[in-house]
């Protein structure tokens, strides 16, 4: 596309982007809000921290959001790759295109519809509601998305590389090892931190999947931001934004230097 | 690959896939055909195999449609789904029109803006969902932020309503949704290739009708897309709604959580469910046949 770059476009991404940070701008800066109304400014505090952590509730949710999210995204990211690698690997086999249909259904389909489906299997199969069923269910939906970004990388990476090592002896499972996971390691570890963070946010189907004692943060944040706004939540907002924001930069980041080591190697490779 | 390994890879997501999202579908269409009970779980039949044949019969005799027709008979729901179709296909169209010319104007900055702004696009969609929309609660409500510079400007004398009216939902679907509809938009136009505009104004279009004529036909499949990816989950939205819609918005995804814990309907719920699958199988077919399309135009 050509570039001029006019005041129009200029215009347009100045308010686009005001328009996608504003809100988040001003939900962090009234977290250090001292007053209780979250409109009034009342002069600068971090009492809603202190507050928050001091709120054995949250703290207990967070735990449980933290488990499910470590124990689904790891559980997730090993079945996630191996279907990538059915789907792109495996040719073709009795029931691929319901394989494949499984995979790309939950991307699609709604959270109420999923949660809903999910706590009807574990009352059908008489499974007590908690952490695990969480953790079954989050792991389900989440695999799909681990699954769709591996294969994306099995698709641009050279099949001859693999056959190679299968021809000079490797087992299938050493060439997986040595060659094929180390190229679409990234992918994977991208498939890792998008199943996490998807596990953190989900209400909806941790909702239903819940049981009585097992809370997790989204499903707290959701009832107390039921009764109205409060500066609790803008705090609790403000932390997990800046773990999100750090984690996102220090992995694009890290994929960033991973790409020009990539394009290094290919080089120096073609120059031998 | 060998053989045993090869059906133990193909065996291990593909039951773990049946097992846990195959199934519980069944389910769902099997209780929606059922009766509601009050009973634990709340509906009849239960399939009785220590019946033998006969229990087998009976479940199956039992199963009907009449929770269906009860969804076409009450008002709530059907008026449930259109008003969802018909906030589902504003807010899309929405999206498009704010999404389109950011889209735009990233794929005109220079080549060295181009990761930062595409990383800026990106990074919200990474943050908590909820926590973007409850952002939008102080922003709208009658003290909130919008309110206060409005009057402050003096565009306008008494606060406006806006949190809990379907503007709200409106506002909250095209703000969470926004990245979905700029980066496929994003990725068709930066393929553009910029001769052909020049070409078109160098035979005497105007900058305008060059756009018109050359730039968003081009953008098309970019623009389709996004506007599904916009649309499927729009139409089955829960967090939106019942943040920031308030009693006066219905939309069926909120209706089917409500039947299901404050109504304890799960016949009813599982048949709006069923309903909003098929409703949505039409849309989801459609974009596929556009991805298609678009693998085989790339080659």
């Amino acid at each position: 596309m050509n570039r001029r770059f006019s005041w129009f476009n200029a215009t347009s991404l100045t308010f686009g982007f005001a328009f996608l940070y504003l809100p988040i701008l001003i939900l962090v800066i009234y977290s250090f809000n001292e007053s209780k109304l979250v409109t009034v400014w009342g002069g600068f505090s971090t009492k809603w921290y202190g507050e928050l952590l001091g709120d054995q509730a949250f703290l207990d949710a967070a735990w449980v959001t933290l488990k499910v999210a470590v124990a689904s995204s790891t559980i997730a990211t090993v079945l996630g790759t191996m279907a990538a690698y059915v789907l792109m690997r495996a040719g073709r086999f009795l029931g691929r295109t319901v394989f494949s249909g499984m995979i790309y259904a939950p991307l699609v389909m709604p959270d109420v519809i999923m949660g809903l489906a999910f706590l009807l299997l574990f009352i059908s199969i008489g499974l007590d509601r908690g952490v695990f069923t969480i953790i079954l269910a989050h792991t389900t939906f989440t695999m799909c998305y681990v699954s769709v970004v591996v294969s994306s990388r099995l698709v641009t990476f050279d099949k001859s590389l693999e056959e190679a090592a299968l021809d000079l002896g490797c087992t299938p499972f050493d060439a997986f090892k040595s060659v094929t996971l180390p190229i679409i390691a990234p992918a994977v570890i991208s498939g890792w931190l998008l199943a996490f963070t998807l596990s953190l946010d989900d209400l909806v189907i941790a909702s239903f999947a819940a049981g009585p004692s097992s809370t997790t943060l989204p499903m707290k944040v959701f009832s107390s931001v039921r009764l109205g706004v409060s500066p609790q939540i803008n705090a609790l907002s403000t932390i997990l934004i800046a773990v999100v924001t750090l984690g996102v930069i220090t992995a694009s980041l890290v994929t960033k230097r991973q790409i020009a080591r990539q394009k290094a190697d290919e080089q120096a490779a073609a120059r031998t | 690959m060998n053989n045993f390994r090869r059906a133990l890879l193909i065996f291990v997501p593909y039951s773990w896939l049946i097992f846990f999202f195959l199934i519980p579908f069944v389910i769902v269409l099997k209780i929606s055909l059922s009766d509601y009970a009050i009973s634990i779980p709340p509906y009849t039949p239960q399939l009785d195999l220590s019946a033998g044949w006969a229990g087998i019969t009976d479940f199956f005799g039992n199963l009907d449609f009449e929770n269906f027709s009860f969804l076409a008979s009450d008002a709530l729901y059907y008026t449930a789904y259109l008003s969802s179709l018909k906030i589902a296909l504003i807010s899309t169209f929405l999206t498009l029109l704010v999404g389109y010319p950011i889209a735009y104007g990233m794929a005109q900055a220079p080549d060295e803006w181009r990761p930062t702004l595409m990383m800026l696009v990106i990074l919200p969609f990474w943050t908590s969902f909820l926590i973007r929309i409850y952002a939008w609660i102080g922003i709208l409500s009658n003290e909130g932020f919008l309110n206060q510079f409005l009057l402050w400007t003096g565009l306008i004398d008494a606060p406006l309503t806006v949190l809990n009216t379907p503007s709200a939902v409106y506002i909250g679907i095209v703000y969470g949704y926004l990245p979905f509809m700029i980066l496929p938009i994003y990725a068709a136009l930066e393929k553009l290739d910029g001769s052909l505009i020049e070409a078109a104004e160098d035979l005497g279009c105007s900058k305008f009708s060059a756009f018109w004529l050359v730039t968003l036909p081009l953008s098309r499949p970019g623009i389709i897309a996004g506007c599904f990816l916009v649309f499927i989950p729009a139409l089955g939205e829960f967090v939106i709604p019942s943040l920031l819609g308030g009693t006066s918005t219905l939309m069926i995804g909120k209706t089917l959580y409500e039947e299901f814990f404050n109504n304890r309907d799960w016949p009813v719920a599982s048949a709006v469910a069923v309903v909003l699958l098929l409703i949505l199988i039409i849309p989801i077919i459609l974009f596929q046949k556009n991805e298609e399309r678009q693998r085989e135009a790339n080659g």
